[in-house]
């Protein structure tokens, strides 16, 4: 690097650090699409976000327990469907006992003339009674396919674990069922929807 | 240094340049100094834009209820003023002072692949005008906010994919950018500068130019998903297909919170040029300065899910990224104290430069304290998405890097135009600035306290009197920019004759050159004693 940069060895240099800068960036771009799998394992891994993963130790769980009848909660059922689905709960509450084995019922039709695949993701309220609601049987444990215009029963089987902190004396089970495999225009049907909507603030 | 002094108006050895002219001087530009005045100007003018923005904003909001914007518009223009503001304003600066100094005061000729630089500038328009036709498409500009968070991304109108462009043009710009000086501070310096002895501006931006490589790609990324969400038929992150909106918010930050860091480093790098020059003493501690700019870096990239404490995270994860995030601010500390220290029994005087500069290092950390108070998860579930929120990134945006860009400006200036700025002008620039600023923005860390939203169009009566004052203190701050556009046109024009070394104690090989640093310097690099 003397008299009369870029000398043509200096040049050569920049330009094969040109190359190698390049790549950091194509493989930095390539990182952050990686990043997506990274964490769907990391969530898989460590059972974090895994709303729909089947508690195999459930049904242990519910022989093992003591049915307290002392306390009493109120369990509250609701439904969202989006896509093409007719989706409610049989009975809108339930009262029931910590420890107590419990099933209710959802219908779920299918309202297209084609069959439609769809899957069911449970929410809970408040958050932190997630961890003592345990399922033993539930539809959104799995993907569910209907025919066209197919309407079907599912039941939800599921005991409140007693440990269940005190102050929570009621627990809204609210299930939001989404068509798999539709296009992101089946959960935000026209362009510019947000836009158009405003706050309402 | 003889070498560099005798050298301007003789080009007779065999560098004949024809120096376009007219138009075709900047369409065509390639020397990095014409590359780095129009950076300057193009960021300036989207500062107005952006302001225009805000202003428009803090009109709506100087009173409770709906006066004279539509909520949906409302949330547009909060979405672009970030956009412009951050992507067309802050970080355009910043490489225009890259362009203009650093081959300046490494000694090179130039920067290492001129062409590229003109490309890397020219996206920029191009991107700016997507952004600003998309305020006219059928739905309007996007209104995601400037994180551009799914799900509403991914709802959004046509906006949202003239926006998504625009990012990617900006996003390219950037990253060619950097590439450029990363090579240039790499592989051109004189002889005789080791990095260790480099000025403190060249190794902040060489930081920055890493950073920026290492995390532009994936915010490009993270955008092409949620195009291919919109278009595609994808679920990255749209619950319908099995996707998740919050791993949109990892990815963002990832980049995020790096970025907020590319938006400060250099602002770092110009105030340890400035505070020495004025303070009569060199950089206290330029090693720890060096160290504690790369750590800053590095930490940068492990915290940035503390913008996600309200997304029901883990307890673990909350203490992570809450330690980590209050580790940054001790390589921050280390530079505030080196700064000080730097200051300590110097014989200083406040020009202007050092006005911004000792304004800077005041202000941001106010704005530094207020991070670490929202680095406490459980403090920050309290104040997460208030204007307590706004307060904190504008103390470090506004009054840390553009307070920073204005320091360096009044610093350089005298080199770029050959003439002394007007010093009454700078002083009544800060001095107005200052106030107004901390009129607009103090108040509002007590109305994100007291609770107010943030990015809402409306609000609470009880909010009344110190939006109100927010407003007035914000057209305050906008006015006082003004006589900074007048400045910088005065000092262009004339005014007196700045020597070559411009401040009695400024070192450096850019103060080796005439004042206007010619078209052409350093073509026989210098030998750094
Ligand atoms: C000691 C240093 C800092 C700490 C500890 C810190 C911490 C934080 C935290 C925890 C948040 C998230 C708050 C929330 O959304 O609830 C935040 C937001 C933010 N910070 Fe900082 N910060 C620091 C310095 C900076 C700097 C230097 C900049 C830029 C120059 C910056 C720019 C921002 C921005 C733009 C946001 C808001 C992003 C958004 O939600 O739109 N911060 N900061
Ligand atoms: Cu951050």
């Amino acid at each position: 690097m003397n008299d009369r940069p870029p000398a043509p060895d200096t040049r050569a240099l920049n330009l094969r650090m040109f190359g190698r800068l390049v790549v950091v960036a194509v493989v930095m771009f390539g990182f952050g699409f990686l990043l997506v799998p990274l964490y769907d394992r990391i969530c898989e891994v460590t059972g974090l976000n895994s709303l729909t993963r089947a508690d195999r130790g459930a049904a242990e769980f519910a022989r093992n327990t003591q049915v307290d009848r002392s306390r009493t909660i109120v369990v509250e059922f609701d439904a969202n469907g989006r896509g093409a689905w007719k989706f409610r709960p049989e009975v809108a509450s339930l009262e029931v006992h910590p420890g107590e084995l419990v099933t209710v019922v959802y219908d779920l039709e299918n309202t297209r003339a084609a069959p439609t695949a769809g899957q069911a993701i449970p929410s809970y309220a408040p958050r932190q009674s997630a961890a003592y609601f345990r399922k033993l049987e539930c539809f959104c444990f799995r993907q569910q396919e209907l025919g066209a215009n197919e309407t079907r029963r599912f039941p939800v089987v599921f005991v409140v674990d007693p440990k269940l902190p005190k102050d929570v004396n009621t627990i809204t089970l609210s299930y939001t069922f989404f068509e798999v495999g539709g296009k992101a225009a089946a959960a935000a049907p026209q362009p510019g929807r947000g836009a158009g909507r405003g706050l309402g603030g | 240094m003889s070498a560099v002094l005798d050298h301007p108006g003789d080009h007779a050895h065999g560098h004949a340049h024809d120096h376009p002219s007219g138009w075709r001087r900047w369409l065509y530009a390639t020397n990095h100094k014409d590359i780095g005045t129009m950076y300057l100007w193009f960021s300036f003018a989207m500062l107005l834009v952006g302001g225009v923005n805000a202003l428009l904003l803090r009109t709506e909001l100087f009173q409770p209820g709906l006066q004279i914007l539509r909520p949906e518009f409302f949330n547009q223009l909060t979405t672009m003023h970030g956009l412009i503001m951050v992507f067309g304003a802050v970080m355009p600066a910043f490489v225009g002072f890259a362009n203009w100094q650093v081959p300046l005061m490494i000694g090179a000729s130039d920067m290492a692949f001129a062409r590229l630089n003109n490309f890397s500038f020219w996206l920029l328009p191009v991107a700016a005008s997507l952004l600003i036709v998309s305020y006219f498409v059928p739905g309007g500009a996007t209104a995601a906010g400037w994180t551009l968070y799914a799900p509403l991304s991914v709802q959004m109108g046509p906006g949202m994919d003239l926006a998504i462009l625009a990012l990617h043009l900006m996003g390219a710009s950037s990253i060619m950018g950097s590439i450029n000086i990363i090579t240039t501070i790499l592989n051109m310096r004189a002889p005789g500068m080791p990095l260790m002895k480099m000025p403190m501006f060249c190794w902040t931006w060489l930081i920055t130019a890493y950073l920026l490589l290492a995390v532009m790609p994936v915010l490009a990324g993270a955008v092409t998903m949620v195009l291919t969400d919109r278009h595609f038929g994808t679920s990255f992150f749209n619950a319908a297909g099995g996707g998740d909106p919050v791993m949109y918010q990892h990815i963002f930050w990832f980049f995020g919170h790096p970025e907020v860091y590319i938006m400060i480093l250099p602002a770092f790098g110009i105030i340890s040029e400035v505070i020495p020059t004025f303070a009569r003493k060199p950089l206290f501690g330029y090693s720890s300065m060096v160290y504690a700019t790369a750590s800053i870096a590095i930490l940068s990239m492990i915290v940035w899910a503390h913008h996600m404490f309200t997304t029901g995270m883990p307890v673990t994860g909350q203490l992570f990224f809450m330690y980590a995030t209050m580790l940054i601010a001790v390589p921050t500390g280390v530079k505030i104290f080196n700064w000080v220290a730097t200051m300590w029994r110097g014989s200083m005087t406040f020009e202007t430069p050092m006005l911004f500069a000792v304004g800077f290092i005041f202000v941001f950390a106010i704005g530094g304290f207020t991070g670490l108070i929202m680095a406490v998860a459980p403090l920050d579930i309290q104040i997460h998405d208030t204007y307590y929120i706004v307060a904190h990134f504008h103390y470090v945006l506004v009054a840390g890097s553009l307070f920073a860009l204005f320091s360096g400006t009044y610093y350089w200036i005298p080199k770029w135009t050959g003439h002394m700025y007007d010093e009454r002008l700078g002083k009544w620039h800060f001095w107005a600035s200052m106030i107004t600023f901390n009129i607009t923005f103090f108040p509002m860390h007590f109305l994100g306290l007291a609770g107010m939203p943030r990015r809402y169009a409306d609000y609470p009566m009880q909010f009344a009197d110190f939006n109100a004052v927010v407003t007035i203190g914000a057209f305050g701050f906008g006015l006082s920019q003004l006589i900074f556009l007048w400045m910088v046109i005065r000092c262009i024009k004339g005014g007196a004759k700045a020597s070559d070394r411009v401040w009695e104690n400024a070192h450096g090989l850019e103060w080796t050159v005439p004042s206007p640093a010619p078209f052409h310097t350093f073509e026989t690099p210098p030998v750094v004693k």
